[in-house]
């Protein structure tokens, strides 16, 4: 037995050896001499894409992944120019992401979808601005991505597609004053997370802003499971809007604490609430009356999002949540972008990258997708598009 | 000529790898032979080997199981961002910031490393492993909501947000709580993390043969026994776990300033189990086996890339076979085998003309 688990081992560890020698031969040649000619006009350009699809973040990634994997079928079957496209999994780690992003720049890749979540982007994007290699990002919504605080670092090739994190405090804090969702306010956050509290942070100036009363604010952290307390607080403070920059999990949680307690308020969330109606095992009458900030919605009825979700639940047999949507929405503002500065297969990925850079802050390149219409981006890689708020009804989203 | 002992030689050879690997990794990053993929890894590779051998040294030597190594990583890493954030203005080289900053990380672990270890190491065995466990965490947590910033009149801190602070022109925020820190200069090389290895080395097998380290052992394997023979058992091992942790912290240096952000959350208890694995998985007490198992563990789930969806499942299957070969005595004898097959063949030519084996050095 023994003799034939060593023997197992051996043969397991030289086909990983070899399997990895065989990629890693493969990989610079593409890179280092432009590959064989294409035809004129056309060509194939490498998108390389970067997100967790494994480890506690694996949605995001995972959904990313699948969201671009429809564009760029669709654009495949178009015809005109091609896109080879490869994703590699960061389990959400800066460290695994920094790999991530070598392996891809062995492949040859010539320009990037990612990196999905924050801390990971900022680590590859320090790595692909000294290589000047193009970043679009689907959901990474730090400011800090591109823009250290008081200028310590300025990426000038990462782009956003989504809204940053202070704009989502912001819109937030706007929201509930312009339709007068409530007066007092309570703040349930993830305060051992960065997104959470960079919402938080906006939303709070905000809303002193406006004059916004915040009446109770409390913390958790990942591991949280009981929300009895943060809960409990709102309601004796008599808080008649809940706002959770969270994502949908804990929402998940704070939700059936809330209604335990007989506890209705307002629920307010962000975009990190989007997945909570597919999450495994959640009665989703408890989300009734729940508002969200989003830019997708897949229910609604625009021919582009029709035709997007019906691809996206054929392919993978399930409902494409925001993160999808930034996944597909990138791949096209990519391609019309890579169209616009006439970059093909013999383009270097600096010469891309300086040439998309010049295309998204043009001005005048803009790109219709399913996260919103007429997407315009700034010199400092943020995006501009409509927010949208939904509330849940009866199991779907409405828009409002 | 006085004849080496075991013990020096073993030494010797193990300084004699790590270069020997040095220089032929180097030379072939000269040549351009070197992916990309490989070529980021190297810093993190030598950051797992130093942190590996410094857990050696408490959980192989000491014998005693500690489940927050992460945790002593971070302290020196975030102390050691913060001292380059503040000497990014001296106008010093990159190299001796790093140093100055690996420094002060393993300075400042250290000294967590001895507050925890006072009372934690009057603990024995689960118990032990459990408070380390929770230290590891508290520190986790303690970061997450640190708040550091440096300005033109120095550094200030907080523990509840950054807005107080009220910087002056040219100020910036170093550690933003969850966020970690950003923006950071990167100063890691590969050179610097072979002489990180070295020093580790140097300081962990230096400990083990000494007194103390002798002592150290003697406390392993018999707590009674030496402690009936004078021995300070509490003091051996706090010896143990504090050196461990100016390394650990000396490494989380290493590593921070390798990536542009660090944030609180990677030093999680996965790490300190990550590299609790490399040092079980090399052998305990093994130092040498650390520094393998280390490198190829780290490159293992790089170079399992080509398997996509199945690459955690494959680095799975890899961990749990190794560990039943290491314990498998067919192959263990197999390996002995052809080892010594080689050392003989090799060592033949020598005796022949010495006469003898060892025989000119006697």
């Amino acid at each position: 037995m023994k003799k034939v688990i060593s023997i197992l081992l051996v043969v397991l560890l030289m086909a990983a050896v070899f399997t990895a020698c065989g990629s890693k031969d493969a990989a610079p040649a593409p890179a280092s001499n432009a590959p064989a000619a294409s035809d004129s006009g056309s060509g194939t350009i490498k998108i390389g894409g970067i997100g967790p699809t494994t480890g506690a973040a694996a949605v995001y990634g995972t959904a990313v992944k699948n969201g671009a994997q429809i564009a760029v079928d669709e654009i495949n079957a178009m015809g005109g120019l091609q896109i080879e496209y490869k994703f590699q999994d960061d389990e959400h780690d800066a460290e695994k992401s920094v790999n991530a992003y070598n392996a891809l720049k062995d492949w040859g890749v010539q320009m990037i979808c990612g990196t999905v979540t924050t801390t990971p982007c900022i680590a590859v994007a320090a790595e692909a601005n000294s290589d000047r290699v193009f970043m679009l990002t689907p959901s990474a919504s730090s400011p800090l991505v591109n823009h250290g605080e008081n200028g310590a670092y300025d990426y000038d090739n990462v782009f956003q597609l989504c809204f940053t994190d202070p704009d989502q405090g912001l819109a937030s804090a706007q929201y509930i004053v312009d339709h007068d969702l409530g007066k007092k306010v309570a703040i349930i956050y993830n305060n051992a997370d960065a997104y959470s509290t960079g919402i938080y942070q906006t939303f709070k100036a905000k809303a002193a802003e406006l004059n916004l009363e915040v009446v109770s604010t409390t913390t958790f952290t990942d591991d949280t499971t009981d929300f009895s307390v943060q809960v409990a607080d709102a309601q004796s403070n008599g808080a008649d809007v809940v706002f959770l920059p969270i994502y949908y999990e804990p929402a998940a949680l704070i939700l059936r604490q809330a209604k335990s307690i007989g506890y209705a308020p307002v629920f307010f969330g962000v975009d990190g609430m989007d997945g909570i109606l597919t999450l495994e095992g959640f009665d989703a009458s408890l989300a009734e009356g729940v508002m969200l900030l989003t830019p997708f919605s897949a229910d609604a009825k625009d021919e582009r999002t029709a035709s997007f979700v019906k691809k996206y639940t054929e392919a993978f047999g399930e409902t494409p949540n925001q993160f999808a949507a930034d996944g597909y929405d990138v791949i096209y503002a990519l391609w019309n972008a890579a169209k616009a500065a006439g970059i093909n297969d013999k383009t270097s990925a600096a010469d891309a990258c300086e040439k998309l850079i010049a295309t998204f802050s043009g001005g005048s390149f803009s790109v219709d997708g399913v996260t919103g219409a007429g997407m315009k981006w700034s010199k400092e890689g943020t995006v501009t598009k409509a927010p949208k708020a939904v509330v849940i009804q009866n199991g779907v989203y409405v828009g409002f | 000529m006085k004849k080496l002992s075991k013990n020096t030689v073993y030494n010797l050879s193990t300084y004699g790898i790590v270069i020997v690997a040095y220089l032929i990794v180097q030379g072939i990053v000269l040549a351009g032979g070197l992916s990309n993929q490989i070529r980021g890894q190297l810093v993190p590779i030598c950051v797992y080997i130093s942190l590996a051998i410094s857990l050696n040294l408490v959980s192989g030597v000491s014998g005693e199981l500690s489940l927050g190594h992460a945790g002593f990583m971070s302290v020196g890493a975030f102390s050691g961002v913060i001292v380059a954030a503040a000497l990014r203005d001296s106008g010093m080289g990159g190299v001796p910031i790093l140093i100055i900053s690996m420094i002060v990380g393993g300075v400042i672990s250290g000294i967590a490393g001895l507050i925890i270890g006072i009372p934690v190491l009057r603990l024995r065995g689960d118990y032990l492993a459990i408070v380390t466990l929770a230290f590891g965490e508290i520190i986790k947590n303690i970061i997450n909501n640190l708040y550091v910033a440096v300005d033109a009149r120095g550094l200030h801190f907080s523990m509840t947000s950054a807005d107080g602070f009220n910087l002056s022109e040219g100020g910036r925020v170093v550690i933003n709580g969850p966020m970690g820190a950003t923006g950071i200069t990167k100063l890691a090389s590969f050179t610097m993390g072979v002489v990180l290895i070295i020093f580790t080395l140097f300081v962990v097998l230096g400990t083990i043969n000494s007194r103390h380290g002798r002592a150290i052992m003697a406390a392993r394997d018999n707590r009674i026994a030496a402690d009936s023979v004078g021995i300070s058992v509490t003091r051996c091992k706090l010896l143990a776990f504090t050196v461990a942790a100016v390394l650990a912290g000396m490494a989380g240096a290493l590593y921070a300033m390798n990536y542009s952000t660090v944030a609180a959350k990677k030093f999680d208890f996965n790490t300190s189990i990550l590299i609790l694995v490399f040092v079980v998985l090399g052998g305990m007490g093994n130092i040498r086996g650390s520094i393998i198992a280390a490198a190829i563990l780290t490159l293992l789930p790089e170079l399992l890339r080509s398997v996509a969806d199945y690459r955690m499942l494959v680095y799975a299957i890899v961990l749990i076979l190794v560990m039943l070969a290491r314990n498998s005595t067919v192959l263990k004898n197999y390996i002995n085998n052809v080892v010594n097959g080689i050392v003989s063949r090799i060592k033949a030519p020598f005796s022949g003309r010495n006469g003898g084996k060892g025989g000119a050095s006697e």
